[in-house]
């Protein structure tokens, strides 16, 4: 039966993604749905095992460790699994709507989807630290893939810069990882972290662990290397951009944080842990201060991302050399900041798709009179910026929250500076919108109306986001899963 | 000092060479063959590094196998994408264009199929 499971997850989106290379757009619609909901029930199916039996590790194809590829399922990766399932999900349904059928190019975004989603799958699920760099690539190449189905110069422009810093920063985790090949003779993270535990390994350079963080980093656009993410997020197709701010960036970061948190003890550094967690300060509040000053409504949102990506680097400082009980809960909080962000900024990008559709413009100050004419679209956008803000119940206030708690038991105070600031930044960025679209002062007052789903998906994600702080405790639950007994099948 | 070693090196070299071109040079192509120079270098890392541990290895070898594709592959991408994005603007670094016309001087390239 978790053959099945395991079979859906990797082998099915790769699967669609041959399938809907075959077919136009509007056929590549129909499979995917198809596909949307066969990934959320093996989704959901893999949860159902692992709550019932503990977490385990799975040799792909029967494979043991040090030949085959080895397969984590735990908690954490199983919470990512399900967010991607709901978010990729939305975010499919989202473009089978808002894509022009009629544009031939658009018929390449359902591959390219599939080969994402089958990347992020094998990016939560891995082990092995060489297959962990198949699936960044993976997701890379197609995440370039779908920005440039914009198909102008803009975007082939933003592309390529994407591309070429995704490449530079997976050549340095590769570069790292090779390193700790030579080192360890292994591939395997759980079988390093084994090995470094057991204590009969002879301590471990620096420049490894700086190699491989900084090349993730990079895929992840901490400041100061998050120069490209903010053209492709800006310029991409929004549902593609909800999808890059949403996922993309988690996976690398989502690899960070393993290696860091399995080896960081051993690898790391107190020196290291705090420059990380300097530079996600600075993230936070330059990136909301340059979300603040864009002109273009869609560079606020995407600025806002590199603001948001800064709160999760606060891991780092806040895991390593600390009590249990902190490392936990940093790690909470976290795993919320993650999930909120990713449903809050979806909802956020496809609800700017709406209004940018609607207003037909980009700019914020365009927004004019649109408050009485798409509120729907502008209330998700709101409710998104409050769980950005973290303003209670959201789920960005419940990470915030746990994050300021592990600040202050950990005695690292001032990281309480930063989550607070952080918080009043974006509220200016989100008021900022909201009092651009309620100028009245306009003699337009045609408004193209979008499709009535493509007003409901981003009140859901938002909805979704907002109510998370209210079950955090089943949500962390989840993540808390710890391995079986047995270890294996 | 083994052979093993000295290709390890080497690749350290190579990355380094890589990573000033791909830095410094503004021309695409250029940029993506710098790219290609960084991971000759790190596959060679990887190799000689591992044999210089642990003895002949076919693990690494494998792994480098796996790299090359990879890097094909975003190769391949990155000059489809260098070629299209000449046609439309004329341009072959990332420079900025004048502001005012990075979206609209785009519009007329009537789009074919990619």
């Amino acid at each position: 039966m978790i053959l099945w499971v395991m079979a859906g997850l990797l082998f099915t989106p790769l699967a669609w993604a041959v399938l809907t290379l075959l077919t136009g757009f509007r056929h590549g619609r129909w499979i995917s749905w198809l596909g949307i909901v066969l990934q959320a029930l093996v989704s959901v199916g893999l949860w159902a095992f692992v709550t019932r039996d503990g977490g385990f590790y799975y040799p792909l194809g029967g494979w043991q460790s040090p030949l085959g590829i080895e397969l984590r399922v735990d908690g954490l990766a199983v919470t990512f699994v399900l967010l991607t399932a709901v978010v990729a999900g939305a975010c499919g349904w989202h473009a089978s709507l808002y894509l022009d059928p009629e544009k031939s190019w658009h018929r390449y975004f359902w591959p390219l989807f599939w080969f994402l989603w089958a990347g992020l799958n094998v990016v939560w699920l891995g082990d092995d630290l060489f297959n962990l760099y198949v699936g960044l690539e993976l997701i890379s190449l197609s995440a370039v893939g779908l920005v440039a189905l914009g198909g102008q110069a803009g975007a082939l422009r933003a592309a390529l810069r994407y591309l070429l810093a995704a490449l530079l920063g997976s050549l340095f985790y590769l570069l790292g990882v090779a390193l700790l090949y030579g080192q360890f003779g292994s591939l395997s993270l759980s079988g390093i972290a084994g090995l470094l535990e057991s204590g009969d390994v002879e301590s471990v350079p620096v420049v490894i662990m700086v190699l491989m963080l900084f090349g993730l980093a990079m895929k992840t656009a901490l400041f100061p290397l998050h120069k490209w993410l903010p053209p492709a997020h800006g310029i991409a197709k929004s549902p593609v951009s909800a999808l890059l701010s949403a996922l993309v960036v988690k996976a690398s970061f989502y690899i960070a944080a393993r290696v860091w948190l399995e080896t960081g003890h051993h690898m790391g550094g107190y020196a290291l842990g705090q420059l990380l967690g300097a530079l996600g300060g600075a993230a936070v509040i330059w990136g909301s201060w340059l979300a603040f000053r864009q002109e273009k409504l869609k560079q606020v949102v995407a600025y806002s991302s590199v603001a948001q990506i800064g709160y999760l680097f606060l891991l780092f400082p806040l895991t390593w050399n600390v009590s249990e009980t902190i490392s936990v809960q940093a790690q909470q909080g976290m795993t919320l900041q993650v999930i909120s962000h990713a449903l809050a900024k979806s909802a956020m990008f496809l609800a700017a798709g709406n209004l940018i559709l609607s207003v037909g413009s980009n700019r914020v100050d365009a927004l004019a009179g649109v408050s009485r004419f798409l509120p729907f679209s502008l209330f998700s956008f709101g409710l998104a910026g409050v769980s950005l803000m973290g303003l209670p119940p959201s789920g960005g206030f419940a990470a915030k929250w746990l994050l300021l708690q592990a600040s202050l038991a950990s005695g690292q105070w001032w990281w309480l500076a930063v989550l607070l600031f952080g918080g009043l930044l974006s509220a200016a960025y989100v008021f900022r919108v909201y009092r651009a679209s309620f100028v009245e002062k306009t003699d337009v007052d045609e408004f193209y109306h979008p499709h009535r789903s493509l007003e409901v998906i981003p009140m859901i994600l938002a909805l979704l986001s907002l109510g998370l702080g209210l079950v955090a405790e089943p949500v962390l639950s989840v993540m808390a899963i710890s391995f079986s007994e047995g270890g294996g099948l | 000092m083994t052979p093993s070693l000295l290709y390890a090196f080497a690749g350290v070299g190579l990355c380094t060479i890589g990573l000033y071109g791909f830095v410094r040079l503004a021309h695409l192509l250029r940029k993506l063959l710098a790219f290609n120079l960084i991971g000759s270098g790190v596959f060679l890392v990887m190799v000689g590094l591992a044999q210089h541990h642990n003895g002949p290895d076919p693990v690494p070898q494998a792994l480098v196998l796996t790299g090359i594709v990879v890097a094909i592959a975003a190769t391949a991408l990155a000059v489809v994408l260098i070629r299209r994005y000449f046609h439309l603007s004329g341009q072959t670094t990332l420079a900025e264009p004048a502001r005012g016309n990075d979206e609209g001087a785009s519009q007329s390239g009537e789009d074919r199929q990619r």
